[in-house]
């Protein structure tokens, strides 16, 4: 970096012996305003490029994140003129967790039995020794110690409600549900994208064609996927009723059991899903090199285990992004069962997208963003989690 | 070919100058832009869209009809006002909505304007349409263009061939869908359906339990209401009559099509036009798109009856909380014995002007509500099945010809105004639910506790009961005293009957 004065004359050329062009006072004159805030902007970067952003970020983001924030501990009612907001404390928070809206949201519990019991146990058991590990390795840290424990708190937390909803014949909540759509259709939908991907760097014909045609449905509004899958399932009047008449299956209805219903969404969203993780997959497979598998094929290493060995640590960075990526973004389910079921039969269907926006169009604003802050916190646990403790891992010990 | 007869005898009143323009002269909304939001239809849209080039052909006035899904018009309307954005100059909705709508100030006051509107000929709209669905506090807000009351249609051929008569209450309702449920109604060979309702989730499925619970709830006339304890202000919801009327509703399921729960209105209309059902429960459309050559099949064209909606011989003693058998002091309204409580659902599709838009917007929004509603559009409108729009005018229940030009048979005709005027006449109809956050308590919890118990999630008892608890903590947290004071206020507004 140049000197901050005397080095440069009015054109920007720098002085090169020592003799400034604007005469024997310039060095000892103090410098000009502008070039002095153009002095400091060379010297603030951080500033000069960032706060920009983070204004516009504040603005977008954080701000309206705290009026939610606000609005979710606070009643809305119209008033002649406008609208009132009366601050309610946490009432909304109660109403999901034990109040009239807990079983919409939380789902309604079942009873113990042999098979929850020892599930429970069993993952009780197993986040105890990772804590326990945890302070063997480390010491004990407070900080650390603290986090993992809150961690392993919530966690058990979610896994006890998908457990005494599904398995014990209590019915599960918004909540579950969207756990559901996530964590299965995100299996799902990478492992069938890794195929097609792996499929399409084969040496086969037409694998151009089929690239194109695997990635059509990320291309169609998920609305229009929505209403795609509904009419595909309609087998009465659907454009392939006939098709279900021919199975015999005119008296079956997708959207009559939970079972069939949740199995349409996740269908629908895997389908329009699965062609995002089959992209980002094909891109890292073909930056792979060839070398390190035509060695591990030369030494004697069969297909299988140049996959697992040589092809899985290339791909697993990219692998874990896209798969967070997919979580994040599944949480937030919204088109495909409102426009396929509309959340039913029943509230089968209904993410806690749905149901936040369910309230909110029937002015319950406060419940609504309650609902949104709860949906917010999943998914930030589920992100950091990911991140810090599988990411890390898998990467550190592939 | 009937249909379009009426379509052009229409076009030829207003080209002929019958249709007059309220206070509009041609040219008069030159430059002007009306944005009109309702619901994405097609029915209700239909007639909005097709008589705008009219309208502006002879006003100059643009009229833009933008269409949004049922579930969320209610708000979409609401956020565009209040936020300031006004997208929209003028609505069409539901009257109950009116409530919430005038608390945000969205609404412009027309009644001098209705007054002083020779040509919308105001008297000529039926009294409840204009005292209860356009009005609120002694104020007009709106201009009706529709009139909804529930109906059973039935099959005149199918009862027929079953040797039963149409049913006078539920009971007889169940028997005859379990009678006719399977039989071959449309001669394709294939088992056809007892009972077509529609059931669906976030659309406008919610509306059927109130008609099958109000005859076991309401027995004393209009001004007792159907849906909460006019003194505590409690849910009339956690008592036997309704938890029998749930009972009923589930029992349908076994004589409707497969996927009944995902089927909205036009699901089930499109099923009773092709003939697939020998009853449905549905507001006035039914019997106009029956008649349509083009849709439905001769045997649903010549075969549909109407009738108002069953009631009952057992109804809700609300001192001890138990059905009892009818008699003359717990049910005075009472028809052969049977209990009708006829629930005037929606009260009709009815425009309203956004109090925001400019004053040249609001008198070419206006001119077109009027000119809808006058009796030269809109008694050819209401014989058009795919326009949505039901009898509300009392010339429309007078007058048959433009019934028969659509297609009706004399005896159809009659049948099916006869059914509506039963409904629209009885001094025990159910008036709708217009208090503060009706959306809340109806299209968001009762629309879902009531998918939750069709699906099987919760018992009759235990829907109940969920009910009652969810609209509960909506009046605690609403305030128990306003949410009685404006219910009390609504259920003074007409007495039903007149």
């Amino acid at each position: 970096m140049q000197p901050r004065s005397a080095t440069r004359d009015a054109n920007g050329a720098a002085a090169t012996d020592g003799i400034d062009p604007a005469g024997p006072d310039a060095l000892t004159r103090p410098p000009r305003l502008s070039a002095r805030l153009a002095a400091w902007l060379e010297a603030s970067p951080r500033y000069v490029y960032l706060l920009p952003a983070i204004g516009i970020v504040l603005f977008l983001s954080i701000f309206p994140l705290i009026v939610s924030l606000y609005l979710s501990l606070a009643s809305i009612r119209l008033v002649r003129g406008g609208f009132e907001i009366r601050f309610v404390g946490l009432d909304n928070y109660r109403k999901l967790f034990v109040g009239d809206t807990q079983r919409h949201f939380l789902g309604r519990f079942g009873d113990y039995n042999l098979l929850t019991l020892t599930i429970l146990t069993f993952v009780l058991a197993v986040l105890i020794f990772l804590i326990a590990r945890y302070i063997a390795n480390n010491g004990f840290k407070l900080f650390g110690t603290s986090l993992r424990v809150l961690t392993a708190i919530i966690a058990f937390g979610l896994i006890w409600l998908v457990v005494m909803t599904y398995l014990s014949g209590g019915l599960p909540g918004t909540l579950v549900v969207t756990m559901t759509f996530v964590f299965v259709g995100v299996v799902v939908q990478f492992l069938l994208g890794l195929g097609l991907a792996l499929l399409v760097t084969q040496n086969l014909r037409g694998k151009r064609f089929f690239r194109v045609v695997f990635l059509l449905p990320m291309m169609i509004t998920p609305v229009g996927i929505g209403f795609l899958f509904r009419m595909m399932t309609d087998t009465l009047q659907g454009p392939i009723a006939p098709l279900w008449v021919a199975l015999g299956l005119e008296d079956f209805s997708w959207t009559q059991t939970a079972f069939g219903a949740r199995s349409a969404v996740i269908i629908g969203d895997t389908w329009q899903w699965t062609p995002f993780i089959f992209i980002v997959l094909l891109a890292a497979l073909e930056g792979v090199p060839r070398e390190p598998i035509e060695a591990a094929l030369v030494d004697g290493a069969n297909e299988w285990q140049a996959f697992r060995y040589v092809l899985v640590p290339y791909l697993m960075p990219v692998s874990l992004t896209v798969i967070m990526i997919r979580i994040i973004e599944g949480f937030k389910i919204i088109d495909m069962p409102q426009v396929l079921t509309r959340g039913g039969p029943g509230t089968a269907t209904e993410s806690v997208t749905l149901q936040a926006y369910n309230s909110w169009r029937a002015l319950d604003l406060g419940g609504s963003s309650a609902m949104a802050y709860m949906l917010l916190f999943v998914v930030t646990f589920s992100a950091v989690v990911f991140v810090n403790f599988v990411r890390k891992r898998v990467l550190e010990h592939p | 070919m009937k249909k379009f007869m009426a379509l052009a005898s229409g076009l030829v009143l207003v080209a002929s100058g019958t249709g007059n323009l309220a206070t509009a002269q041609s040219g008069e909304f030159d430059g002007v832009e009306v944005n009109l939001v309702t619901f994405t239809g097609p029915q209700i849209a239909e007639p909005l869209q097709r008589r705008a080039p009219e309208f502006n052909e002879l006003t100059g006035a643009q009229v833009n009809v933008i269409t949004v899904p049922f579930a969320d018009l209610f708000q979409s309307i609401l956020t565009d006002q209040l936020t300031g954005t006004n997208s929209y100059d003028a609505f069409v909705f539901a009257p109950q909505w009116m409530v919430d709508y005038l608390s945000g100030g969205v609404l412009e006051d027309i009644t001098d304007r209705v007054n002083n509107d020779p040509d919308l000929e105001w008297d000529d709209v039926g009294q409840f349409f204009r005292e209860f669905s356009a009005t609120f506090e002694g104020s007009t807000y709106t201009i009706p263009l529709d009139g909804d009351f529930h109906m059973v249609y039935y099959r005149t051929d199918v009862l027929e061939q079953l040797g039963m008569d149409p049913p006078q209450t539920w009971d007889d309702y169940l028997a005859i869908a379990e009678a006719a449920n399977g039989q071959d109604m449309n001669g394709d060979g294939s088992g056809d359906f007892g009972s077509c309702i529609s059931k669906v989730r976030a659309a406008q499925a919610y509306w059927w339990i109130t008609s099958i619970a109000a005859p076991f709830i309401q027995t004393q006339g209009t001004s007792e209401g159907a849906f909460f304890d006019s003194e505590t202000f409690e849910p009339l919801v956690n008592n036997p009559g309704f938890i029998r009327a749930l009972e009923i509703y589930q029992a349908t399921n076994e004589f409707g099509p497969p996927d009944e729960q995902n089927l909205d209105v036009g699901g089930t209309r499109a099923l009773w036009q092709a003939g697939r059902c020998a009853l449905t429960l549905d507001w006035g459309d039914i019997g106009t798109l029956a008649i349509d050559p083009e849709a439905s099949i001769e045997a649903v064209q010549t075969g549909t009856g109407a009738i108002i909606a069953p009631g009952s011989t057992e109804v809700l003693d609300r001192e001890t909380n138990e059905l009892v058998p009818c008699d003359e002091q717990t049910c005075p309204y009472a028809t052969d014995g049977v209990n009708h409580a006829p629930f005037a659902s929606f009260g009709g599709w009815s425009g309203g002007i956004s109090a925001a838009a400019s004053d040249e917007v609001k008198d070419a929004a206006y001119a077109f509500f009027s000119y809808m509603s006058q009796p030269a559009q809109s008694n050819v409108d209401v014989t058009i099945g795919a326009s949505g729009f039901n009898p509300y005018r009392t010339s429309q229940f007078e007058n048959l010809q433009p019934w028969l030009d659509a297609g009706f048979t004399d005896e159809g005709a009659a049948n099916y105004l006869g059914a509506i005027q039963d409904s629209l006449n009885s001094p025990n109809m159910v008036l709708d639910l217009r208090i503060p956050q009706n959306a809340r308590y109806q299209q968001v919890i009762l629309d879902t506790v009531l998918s939750q118990f069709l699906a099987g999630e919760f018992t009759a008892e235990e829907a109940a009961q969920e009910i009652f608890d969810q609209w509960e903590g909506v009046t605690e947290e609403l305030g128990r005293e306003d949410q009685l004071a404006a219910y009390l206020g609504t259920l003074g507004t007409i007495t039903g009957g007149d």
